[in-house]
C-alpha cells in the first residue's frame, strides 16, 4: 500500500468513528406535548400534517453554539435594575439548577428569560391587554449557568392575563424559559409556574403535556433557603435536559 | 437514568422580549473565507399566510466543515470569528433573511459524508416544541448520498434544498402544512 493509500484509509476509519456519534435519548413516553393539541388552538393551523422523518443524532444535533461573557453581561440576570427606577411588583428570585438526565450539571449555558409585568402585560406591540406598561420593566434577561449548573435571576412575579383561546381563557403567572444546552437536540424552550396557582390546572398549554409527573416539573418550588430577608421572595426550577446515551452506537437505521 | 427531562413549552406571541438581544442576521459578518449566501424565505402557516413573531434559529459548521463546539473532535480548522449560530424573527409577513457562508461537510453515520446543510430550528405561537429541519443548497452534487436526505421520501425532498433566485440570493419556505409542507424531523 502506498503511503497515501494508507493515509487514506486511515483518515476514512477515523472519520467513520467521528460520524458515528452517541446520540442523545428521545423524549420517555408521553413527558413532551404532541405538536397538534386542539385544545390549544393555534396548533391547529401550526402543527405538521404529515410524518415527521426520523433523524440519527449526527456530529449537526450533538454540536450547538456556545455563548460566553461576550453575550452576557453579569447585570443581564436583574430584571429589576434595567431603568433608572424599580419596577412595580413583587421582587423575586428565581434560581436552579440546569441538568441533564443523566444528573450531570450543564455548565456555561444560556438561560433567556421573558415575561409580563406585575399587572400581567407584555411591553410588546402585540399585546393590548388593557393593564398598564411598567416605565421600569422591559421584562426580558438571561445568565450562564455556573461551574456547577446554577443559574439565579432577579425579577418580580408577573401578573396572570387573559388570551382568546376560549371563554374567560387566563394564562397563570409564567415565567418564559429558553435553553441551550451542548448539542442542538439538547435545546429547550418551556415556561416555569408558581406554586399553588389555581389558573394552572385550566392552562392548555400545561395540560398539553400528557404525563402528570412531567407536568408537574413546570411548577417551582417556594425557596425558603433562597429567600433574603427584607429583599425578595426566592423560587427554585430546575431544568433537565436530554441525556447523552450512554453506549457508542454503531448506526444500524440506515 | 435517574432524572426526565423537563417538558416543553410554547414561546408564545412575545419571544422578541427574550430573543431580540441575541438576534444575529449575518453570520458571516467578520468573513472566514468560502462562498457567501444570501438566503431568503417565508414561514408560512396552514392557512398559506405568512407567520409572524416565528424565530428562525441556524446551526451550522463552518467552510472546512467544523462546528465550533468542543463536541467536533474533527481535526479541522476552527474559524475564530464564525460560530456558526443565527438567529431572526420573522417580521409581520413571515419573511426572514439572513446571509452566511455555504458551509463544508460534516461526517455523517456509518462512514458516510453529509452533504452541505443548515440545521434549522423554528419556534413560535402554536408549535409546543420546536420544529427542527434542515437547508440544503442548490446545484450540489453531495445531495444525491446525503445519509439524512436519503431518509427522505424522494417526493418531499424537494422541500428541504433551497432554490437559486435570478436575484442570485437563496430561497427557501418553511411550510407548516399542506401541499409542500416542509420536512420536519423526529430528533
Ligand atoms: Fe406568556
Amino acid at each position: 500500500m502506498s503511503d497515501l493509500a494508507a493515509y487514506e484509509s486511515a483518515y476514512i476509519t477515523h472519520e467513520d468513528v467521528i460520524g458515528d456519534v452517541a446520540g442523545y435519548r428521545r423524549p420517555y413516553y408521553k413527558t413532551q406535548p404532541e405538536y397538534l393539541y386542539p385544545p390549544y388552538r393555534s396548533t391547529i393551523k401550526r402543527a405538521p400534517t404529515r410524518s415527521l422523518v426520523w433523524l440519527p443524532h449526527t456530529l449537526s444535533e450533538i454540536t450547538g453554539p456556545v455563548f460566553g461573557y461576550d453575550d452576557v453581561k453579569p447585570d443581564d440576570a436583574d430584571l429589576t435594575r434595567q431603568h433608572s427606577g424599580e419596577p412595580l411588583g413583587e421582587r423575586i428570585i428565581v434560581s436552579g439548577r440546569l441538568l441533564d438526565e443523566n444528573s450531570k450539571p450543564v455548565v456555561k449555558a444560556l438561560i433567556e428569560l421573558w415575561q409580563a409585568n406585575a399587572a400581567g402585560r407584555y411591553r410588546h406591540d402585540v399585546d393590548d391587554h388593557d393593564a398598564p406598561l411598567d416605565p421600569n420593566f422591559t421584562g426580558g434577561g438571561r445568565v450562564l449557568t455556573d461551574a456547577h449548573g446554577n443559574y439565579r435571576f432577579i425579577t418580580i412575579k408577573p401578573g396572570a392575563y387573559p388570551w382568546r383561546n376560549h371563554y374567560n381563557a387566563w394564562r397563570p403567572a409564567h415565567l418564559h424559559f429558553s435553553v441551550f444546552g451542548i448539542g442542538l437536540a439538547q435545546r429547550l424552550v418551556t415556561q416555569m409556574h408558581f406554586p399553588g396557582d389555581p389558573l394552572i390546572s385550566y392552562d392548555p398549554m400545561f395540560n398539553s403535556v400528557p404525563d402528570d409527573n412531567a407536568r408537574q416539573r413546570l411548577i417551582s418550588q417556594f425557596d425558603w433557603e433562597g429567600t433574603i430577608p427584607d429583599f425578595a421572595i426566592a423560587f427554585r426550577f430546575d431544568i433537565v435536559l436530554r441525556g447523552r446515551e450512554q453506549t457508542f452506537t454503531q448506526s444500524t437505521r440506515s | 437514568m435517574s432524572l426526565l427531562s423537563t417538558p416543553s413549552q410554547t414561546v408564545g406571541p412575545f419571544l422578541s422580549i427574550g430573543f431580540s438581544a441575541l438576534a444575529v442576521d449575518a453570520l458571516a459578518a467578520e468573513h472566514p473565507g468560502g462562498e457567501r449566501v444570501l438566503i431568503h424565505g417565508r414561514l408560512l402557516d396552514g392557512d398559506g399566510k405568512g407567520a409572524s413573531e416565528g424565530v428562525i434559529e441556524v446551526w451550522q459548521a463552518n467552510v472546512h466543515g467544523r462546528y465550533a463546539s468542543p463536541e467536533d473532535p474533527q481535526n479541522k480548522p476552527i474559524d475564530r470569528a464564525f460560530r456558526g449560530f443565527g438567529r431572526v424573527l420573522t417580521n409581520a409577513d413571515g419573511e426572514f433573511r439572513f446571509s452566511t457562508v455555504k458551509p463544508g461537510r460534516v461526517p455523517g453515520p456509518g462512514g458516510t459524508s453529509q452533504a452541505p446543510h443548515l440545521a434549522v430550528t423554528v419556534f413560535m405561537r402554536g408549535l409546543l416544541k420546536q420544529l427542527l429541519t434542515r437547508m440544503y443548497f442548490p446545484e450540489e452534487a453531495a445531495n444525491e448520498a446525503d445519509p439524512v436526505l436519503k431518509r427522505v421520501p424522494a417526493d418531499r425532498r424537494h422541500t428541504l434544498i433551497a432554490r437559486r433566485g435570478a436575484d442570485d440570493a437563496l430561497h427557501w419556505n418553511i411550510v407548516l402544512q399542506g401541499e409542500d409542507e416542509t420536512v420536519f424531523f423526529d430528533f
